[in-house]
């Protein structure tokens, strides 16, 4: 039998993976964007866990909003990459310290 | 016109002349200055004069304040005057030198390019002079105290290229301050106790103050009443230049001689000498005061008329002679007889202007030459100058029937009366002063215009008599000189002319001296069996013994007790004492705070420290600020789980 805390421990382990995907990864910013993908879909697995277990509709809705979120969070994400490419002809995670204090 | 308008007058007519003397002094010519000086003073004068004559007709006295500037906490501080004998002769005495002297001033500063600003000044002392004297309030009494420092500091260095004017009034302005900083001490510890500015009403709460204690040190009372005494005569040893704040008087001499007669001999050095005689019902409550006051003035008295015998400069032995002369008059006050003060003061007023002026008149005639080494001889080319000059400084060292001769003797007999502690002392001083003030008094007379004429030929060529400008006030000064000490001595020092006004004890010394008195004709023939007439003409014998007959003799006797003459040269030391340890003391005080405090602990600690510090602990924190993105979203997820883990964990 699957249990809650089944669906939470594999939604906790995703969101772990995408944590260490963002810190390990030196190379390439799409990495970046794949494992934020990953940290969002981790909590929509919880959404429809929870969902589906108190029986309440509303966090299936939630997961509708998020999904679509994240599209367009990808598409802009993308769409900056392009243009950070083009103006430094590189995409390494190492080189972007512009911020750096 | 009532009598509050009529004192607005006195006080407004030399003030508005000032400020149109002073203001528009550019616009308007040097006869309109000196004309609308002049009659703003004369206004004033014989307002003053009319007044004065009310007064002895039996006036009653007027108390009232006229405008209200301000009420703090039930402190209601007021413009008043209070107009009495005592106050109506000090206004009339101080318009009539002043009056005086505006006159002469023509004369004097005739090539001066600062005429009409001179003349705004010396209106403007008026004014001030005036304010201080007719106040009903000590608010008022400070506020012209003040005034005629401020004054004076302007009118000591009027010729302000000349360096040694400017230390001069530097140095009267601190020095004054040091005595102001008490006199305002007093005026505190009076608010305090008496909770008023009002002469009247403090007068009418003395007994607040009496058998309270304060500690100024701990463990040590001193009586209130005291405290106050000694504050509010801390002021007047500033102002009335009383040992041993009184090194800026002899140098103020770098002033024009009009205001060394107008202030530094009968005005405005008085005022301490007035304001002591106006707060006697406060003074006669503390012995402990009266003895420091007797010793004061006794010692100024008599060590300063010495330094007289030194000096060669004409108008610094004046100088030495007024304080020589105030120191009596303080000794007068602190001996509990204020009338004699008073009286004193007066008289001195009239032939002490009359020196200084008969002393500007030989500058003029010698070129502002002022040193007496190069004079000699002079009666022959300014005989009036002689003569007045001659009356002056007998009037000076109480010569019998001369003004000065019958407030000297009085002083002098008072203090022997007086039981104030210390008196014994006093007596012994003014007794000695009496021989020193004809010793220096005849040397300056038998070294100017008597003997071998010691100028240059050039200067021996051009020697005429003054202006009438200037002969004019020197005569109108010297017949006071001679005759108001006859005329008023039994009204104003043995009747009841200061009854009200000054708070004499009942069995004081002139209460004694009263009794004794029968008429001045009875009294100048008392003279003759006491001392001072002999000591008098003793001095007035080694004057023309040392300076006519064997003038070689004062370089001898120099010399031979070089250690002495030094001393006396040095002014005892008090300007190199000044200089080297209070003034370099005071200086290397402030380097020291500018350096350590200022420069190290302000600027360096606190502001430039505080600078570092922050750019210190940024340099730190700048080390987490990488610019790599996972970084920060590392800390946020850090911070994510530690805000869940405490909020989970409280729970």
């Amino acid at each position: 039998m699957i249990t809650l805390s089944h669906y939470l421990l594999l939604a906790g382990l995703l969101f772990a993976i995408a944590v260490a995907g963002i810190f390990l990864n030196r190379k390439n910013v799409i990495l970046l964007l794949m494992c934020i993908e990953l940290m969002l879909l981790a909590v929509n697995f919880n959404f429809v866990a929870f969902s589906r277990f108190l029986g309440n509709l509303d966090g299936q809705i939630f997961v509708f909003f998020i999904l679509t979120v994240a599209a367009a969070e990808a598409a802009i994400g993308l769409a900056i990459l392009v243009v950070l490419f083009r103006q430094r002809r590189s995409i390494n995670v190492e080189e972007l310290d512009a911020m750096k204090g | 016109m009532s009598i509050a308008n009529l004192c607005l007058l006195i006080v407004l007519a030399p003030l508005l002349a000032a400020i149109v003397a002073g203001l528009g002094g550019r616009f308007i010519s040097r006869a309109a200055a000196h004309t609308l000086c002049i009659a703003g003073v004369t206004v004033s004068f014989a307002a003053s004069a009319w007044i004065l004559d009310q007064m002895l007709d039996g006036a009653p006295v007027f108390n009232q304040s006229v405008y209200t500037w301000g009420v703090s906490d039930g402190l209601s501080m007021e413009i008043g005057f209070l107009i009495d004998n005592l106050s109506a002769l000090m206004m009339t005495v101080v318009t009539f030198v002043s009056l005086a002297v505006h006159v002469y001033t023509i004369g004097y500063m005739r090539d001066d390019p600062g005429y009409q600003r001179f003349f705004a000044y010396i209106s403007l002392f008026t004014f001030a002079m005036l304010m201080l004297v007719m106040s009903n309030n000590f608010l008022q009494l400070f506020f012209g105290w003040e005034a005629v420092g401020l004054v004076s500091y302007l009118l000591i260095g009027f010729w302000y290229k000349r360096p040694t004017a400017i230390f001069a009034n530097y140095k009267a302005f601190i020095v004054n301050r040091i005595g102001d900083f008490g006199f305002i001490v007093g005026i505190a510890v009076i608010v305090a106790y008496m909770g008023s500015l009002d002469y009247m009403e403090v007068f009418e709460r003395i007994p607040r103050a009496i058998g309270h204690d304060l500690y100024l040190t701990p463990g040590e009372p001193s009586k209130v009443i005291t405290v106050i005494c000694v504050a509010l005569f801390l002021g007047a040893m500033g102002k009335s230049a009383q040992l041993p704040l009184h090194v800026w008087l002899p140098d103020s001499m770098e002033g024009p001689t009009p205001i060394s007669a107008l202030i530094h001999a009968a005005t405005m050095v008085t005022a301490g000498i007035f304001m002591v005689a106006r707060m006697s019902p406060l003074f006669q409550m503390s012995p402990d005061a009266l003895h420091f006051i007797v010793v004061i003035g006794a010692t100024t008295a008599l060590f300063m008329g010495l330094l007289g015998l030194v000096n060669n400069d004409i108008k610094r032995v004046i100088a030495y002679s007024t304080l020589s002369q105030l120191g009596y008059m303080t000794a007068a006050l602190g001996a509990g007889a204020y009338g004699a003060g008073i009286f004193h003061l007066m008289t001195h007023a009239f032939f002490k202007a009359l020196l200084f002026l008969a002393a500007g008149s030989v500058i003029i005639g010698m070129h502002h030459e002022q040193d007496m080494r190069r004079m000699g001889g002079l009666k022959r080319y300014m005989p009036i100058t002689y003569w007045t000059c001659l009356i002056g400084s007998l009037a000076l060292i109480g010569f019998p029937g001369f003004s000065g001769f019958f407030s000297k003797d009085i002083i002098i007999e008072a203090i022997w009366h007086s039981d104030t502690e210390g008196s014994a002392y006093a007596y012994g001083c003014v007794l000695i002063g009496v021989f020193v003030t004809a010793l220096y008094s005849f040397r300056l007379v038998f070294m100017t215009f008597h003997g071998r004429e010691r100028m240059d030929e050039h200067t021996r060529e051009h020697l005429h008599e003054s202006p009438w400008v200037v002969m004019l006030p020197l005569i109108a000064l010297a017949i006071p000189s001679i005759v108001i000490g006859w005329l008023t001595v039994g009204p104003v020092v043995f009747g009841d002319f200061f009854t009200g006004a000054i708070a004499h004890a009942p069995n004081g010394p002139l209460a004694e001296l009263g009794r004794e008195f029968h008429g001045p004709a009875a009294f100048v023939l008392h003279a003759a069996r006491s001392p001072v007439l002999y000591l008098a003409l003793g001095g007035i014998v080694a004057a023309w013994y040392l300076y006519l007959k064997r003038p070689d003799l004062p370089d001898r006797i120099a010399t031979r007790y070089s250690r002495l003459y030094r001393l006396l040269v040095n002014k005892y030391y008090f300007d190199w004492f000044n200089e080297n340890v209070v003034a370099s003391g005071v200086r290397s005080f402030g380097t020291g705070l500018w350096r350590r405090g200022d420069e190290t602990v302000i600027d360096g600690w606190l502001v430039n420290g505080s600078a570092r510090a922050i750019g210190a602990l940024a340099a730190v924190v700048r080390q987490v600020q990488s610019g790599y993105l996972y970084h920060y979203a590392f800390a946020m997820i850090i911070g994510l789980s530690l805000l869940l883990g405490w909020l989970l964990l409280r729970s």
